[in-house]
């Protein structure tokens, strides 16, 4: 990465006080939304899919079964809509993209979770 | 390339340019050179690389040599000879336009370079014509192909002008200023930034 693109991520990240999280745990992520005209935050609450990208850019993905059909959200880690992540469980996965997870579904789609 | 987010939560994509300092290296006149004019240089170079003749234009300004020179016709700006021409002069939010020089793609069939849609299907019994660039034009009579008809050729190194493109950040520190969207050439690039 050019120092360029390293000085504006320094610039543009910093103040997001988020827990430590990784592919495979469970979060919540409370998010604001628009409403006819109105702001109110609301929570999803799913896995941790992977983490992707560098600096003021990174993104992570959370996915969760909302009724029987898996739905996923990306959400950049340095949005001001994201308001905070809360760390439910922290899960027991052996790789950083949990990408078979889309294939599975019920029993088999379940993650581990890791004692501390 | 980066992205940043809008105080409304909308992530655009920008481009990082270093915007100066630049230093006023020559101001022409009416009544000295027929017309109005600034030079600006910017970016250091090695004095051993310049030639005496360089290394005594820059030493008019009193700087060091330079590595890009350019004049600005009936420039708005009123700097003399030896001042810096910083990224202040630009607002967030202004309009700018960009002028560059695109990325040589070297030498590129007509789908690529002039947008045509190739010949025919890749089914029903043809083949090898999916890219190709078709009729160029009657038998007879013109007996010739028409000046200007697009062909397959090099493609890129173009110097392009992008207008309305956005000021979204700007850090004069660094003289860093940020750009939405993408702008003509590869990283590194020497543009040229107008309001």
């Amino acid at each position: 990465m050019s120092t360029a693109v390293q000085f504006v991520h320094e610039q543009l990240t910093g103040k997001k006080d988020y827990p430590k999280f990784k592919a495979g745990d469970n979060v919540t992520v409370n998010y604001k939304i628009v409403e006819g005209g109105k702001e109110r935050i609301q929570g999803f609450r799913g896995d941790v899919v992977k983490i992707q990208g560098t600096g003021a850019t990174a993104t992570f993905t959370v996915r969760k079964i909302s009724d029987g059909i898996g739905v996923e959200r990306v959400f950049p880690f340095f949005s001001p809509n994201v308001e905070s992540v809360l760390l439910n469980k922290v899960g027991k996965v052996r790789r950083a993209k949990l990408y078979y997870l889309r294939e599975r579904s019920g029993k088999s789609a379940r993650i581990k979770e890791k004692r501390m | 390339m980066t992205s940043i987010f809008t105080p409304d939560g909308k992530q655009t994509a920008c481009t990082i340019i270093e915007a100066g300092p630049c230093v006023v290296t020559q101001v022409k006149t009416q009544e000295s050179d027929g017309y109005n004019a600034l030079q600006l240089a910017f970016g250091d170079k090695k004095e051993k690389h310049s030639t005496q003749a360089e290394t005594n234009h820059f030493a008019k300004a009193n700087t060091s040599a330079k590595k890009f020179v350019k004049e600005f016709r009936d420039s708005s700006l009123d700097k003399n000879l030896g001042e810096t021409v910083t990224v202040d002069i630009f607002a967030e939010g202004d309009k700018v336009e960009v002028v560059g020089t695109t990325k040589g793609k070297g030498f590129q069939g007509v789908v690529k370079r002039h947008g045509f849609h190739g010949v025919g299907e890749q089914s029903h019994g043809q083949h090898d014509r999916s890219r190709a660039p078709g009729s160029i034009g009657g038998s007879s009579y013109p007996s010739r192909v028409f000046k200007g008809m697009r062909m397959a050729g090099r493609m890129g190194s173009d110097r392009v002008k992008l207008k309305g493109l956005k000021v979204v950040k700007i850090f004069a520190e660094k003289n860093y200023i940020l750009i939405s969207g993408s702008v003509p050439g590869h990283i590194g690039s020497i543009v040229l930034i107008q309001k």
